[in-house]
């Protein structure tokens, strides 16, 4: 039995629908990410979680109990707001103590558990300060310790990276990662940067206008997308327009007359598709030797990565490849591009559509 | 190449049309009015031009104006009280609200300033006089009608309908600065609706509330057209009493003895109230 599970779900505000039927599942000590552009409902599932947004319809539930109608004072998730919404007349300590306070937990008590969760997210000595004394990822962890004190059994994190510079978000995602593992707390996140997903996540559930369109570790949706948007929102991707063509035991895409071998499951012949293939499973050969002819209109340098346009018959693709040290193609030579079939993903257009 | 002066024209020059309306309409009528304050009076020809300081002695061992002194006290720090505890809440509502009501209740709330203050205290008296609509309500529930008007009750209750907007705006603001999901994070933290508003809320509004209960304090405390209405002849408060002194006595030097009083009472009110909340307030929110 799942710990955390969300039932039927949906919030409509108005005539506007924010969220509709979204089922999850999650087990205890799961750190599950929800992903998605802004304005796709990973927000508002998230604040129906906290209590903070009731449902419209369906039933969440935790540990067996029925949650869809408490007050969020009732269910005493630890939530980390995107704002980190410290209390800013307060000390970390007294921000810290706050929930403890709030279940009359006894003063010697409470000292030492405030204690504990400063040093977790190694504050201890920044107890006395004020929130506007702390830059922002001293805030972000004091409002993670904050959350964490009154050891909920769920932890909530909206967006709690992205008010940080990017190399202090690399940092926080694996100091999270860290934190959760150590106190094992069931962790729900929501985000709209792939890579934090994928990097930090047990698994990753897509949203997309509201629809949950896909839950998966985070390697399985990288590599097997069950969408046109999930693939390209997901790390980056060549998507090209073709129709699929079956002859026999082979199959292969036809776009604009050129064949491409590749294989699927239970799509009919001469269905619309598209094709997506990552950049960095294409590789670059001499010309004539790969399964694509094409020229390199430009290439950038990214230091650990070369990164390739290359203009071939089936349109414009972009080819990664990693840097070896060597001078790679100039602009305007003309290459092959190869790939291992396998790695071509083939997706019926009405998924695309879905 | 030419010398380069030191004297820099474009700031005096900007500044001065605010220094001279200062000086000409604050400073000096003020310092005029000190100075009359000392002249001496004599019932049958008029202000003496020898100084005293027998207008002050007059006024601070005088039970009457002591007593006109103890109530504009009352009156005004009852005032603040009332609009602080309708205001606060009233300002809570407002930045709960959403647009087009936000805007129409804002403007309710301005609404009495709008008003001639004349006219809005006619009418208080229409409603508050002794066959008037609060009486004949009372009556109509079976209640003895009460004497309200010409009472400290009617200027209170006038006041506090004309100052409420001083209050509601000033907290407001401070409410519009707060991070609305700081109060959801007390209630996923455990904290009651209420315990967040007492606990989270209300301390972060206090400097708007400072500033608020500052200018309703000081705008109750010199008040002339609510006490002269609503008074009554017999119900003085300080400015009333100052009018009475310069234009039924014509004693002006007593008058204006009274008016630096009040204004220094007022401003010794003010400051010891301002150090007290200001510097706790800022401890904490910086």
């Amino acid at each position: 039995m799942a710990f955390l599970t969300l039932e039927g779900v949906s919030k409509e505000f108005g005539t506007f629908t924010a969220v509709r039927d979204v089922d999850l599942k999650i087990d205890k000590g799961e750190f599950v990410s929800l992903l998605g552009p802004s304005g796709c409902g990973k927000t508002t599932t998230l604040q129906m979680i906290a209590g903070l947004v009731e449902p419209t319809q369906g039933r969440i539930s935790l540990d067996g109990r029925d949650i869809t109608h408490e007050k969020p004072n009732r269910r005493g998730l630890g939530v980390v707001f995107q704002s980190y919404a410290l209390f800013p007349h307060m000390t970390v300590a007294q921000n810290v103590a706050f929930g403890l306070e709030m279940r009359r937990v006894p003063q010697a008590e409470r000292t030492k558990r405030v204690r504990e969760a400063l040093s977790l997210v190694q504050l201890s000595s920044f107890a006395d300060r004020y929130p506007r004394q702390l830059s922002g990822g001293q805030r972000q962890r004091v409002a993670i310790a904050r959350a964490l004190v009154i050891a909920p059994p769920v932890l909530l994190l909206d967006e709690p990276l992205s008010n940080l510079d990017a190399k202090l978000r690399e940092e926080m995602q694996f100091e999270l990662r860290r934190i959760q593992r150590k106190v094992g707390t069931t962790t729900i996140m929501v985000t709209h940067d792939q890579a934090e997903a994928l990097s930090i996540s047990d698994r990753v559930v897509v949203m997309e206008g509201g629809c949950m369109t896909q839950v998966d570790a985070p390697y399985r949706l990288y590599e097997q997308p069950s969408n046109a948007f999930i693939s390209s929102f997901v790390g980056k991707t060549n998507l090209l327009a073709g129709t699929w063509r079956r002859n026999g035991a082979s199959s292969a895409v036809d776009i604009g007359g050129v064949l491409l071998e590749a294989t699927a499951k239970d799509i009919p012949a001469a269905t619309p598709v598209t094709l997506s293939i990552r950049p960095e499973k294409i590789l670059l050969r001499e010309a004539g030797t790969g399964r694509l002819d094409g020229r390199i209109a430009s290439r950038f340098f990214l230091g650990s990565q070369w990164l390739f346009t290359v203009d071939t018959p089936v349109g414009i693709v972009t080819v990664s490849a990693p840097n070896q040290g060597g001078e790679p193609p100039e602009e305007g030579s003309a290459v092959g591009l190869d790939w291992s079939p396998a790695n071509l993903r083939v997706i019926a257009d009405t998924a695309v559509a879905a | 190449m030419t010398a380069r002066s030191s004297f820099v024209p474009a700031p005096w020059l900007l500044a001065g049309p605010g220094t001279l309306f200062f000086v000409g309409l604050v400073l000096l009528p003020l310092a005029l009015t000190v100075i009359l304050s000392f002249h001496a009076y004599d019932h049958s020809s008029g202000i003496q031009n020898t100084f005293t300081l027998s207008h002050y002695v007059a006024v601070v061992t005088d039970e009457y104006y002591l007593s006109i002194f103890w109530r504009t006290l009352r009156i005004a720090a009852l005032t603040t009280l009332i609009c602080a505890a309708i205001g606060v809440p009233e300002a809570y509502i407002l930045s709960r609200m959403r647009d087009p009501w936000r805007s129409i209740f804002l403007l309710v709330i301005i609404g009495p300033l709008l008003v001639s203050v004349v006219v809005r205290t006619f009418g208080w008296s229409m409603l508050l006089g002794s066959q008037g609509l609060v009486n004949q309500a009372l009556e109509l529930f079976g209640f003895p009608a009460a004497k309200i008007l010409y009472t400290e009750t009617a200027i209170v209750i006038a006041l506090v309908h004309v100052m409420l907007p001083f209050m509601v705006i000033p907290v407001w603001t401070a409410l519009q600065k707060l991070d609305p999901m700081v109060e959801a994070a007390a209630w996923t933290l455990g904290a009651s609706r209420f315990t967040a508003l007492r606990r989270v809320v209300m301390p972060q509004v206090t400097l708007g509330m400072l500033s608020g209960s500052l200018i309703v304090f000081g705008l109750s405390a010199s008040a002339f057209a609510v006490p002269a209405l609503l008074g009554g002849r017999r119900l003085k408060m300080a400015a009333t009493l100052v009018y009475d002194e310069y234009l039924h006595e014509l004693n002006w030097p007593l008058g204006a003895s009274i008016a630096i009083i009040v204004l220094v009472a007022n401003l010794c009110i003010m400051l010891a109230y301002n150090r007290l909340v200001e510097t706790r307030a800022r401890r904490t929110l910086g």
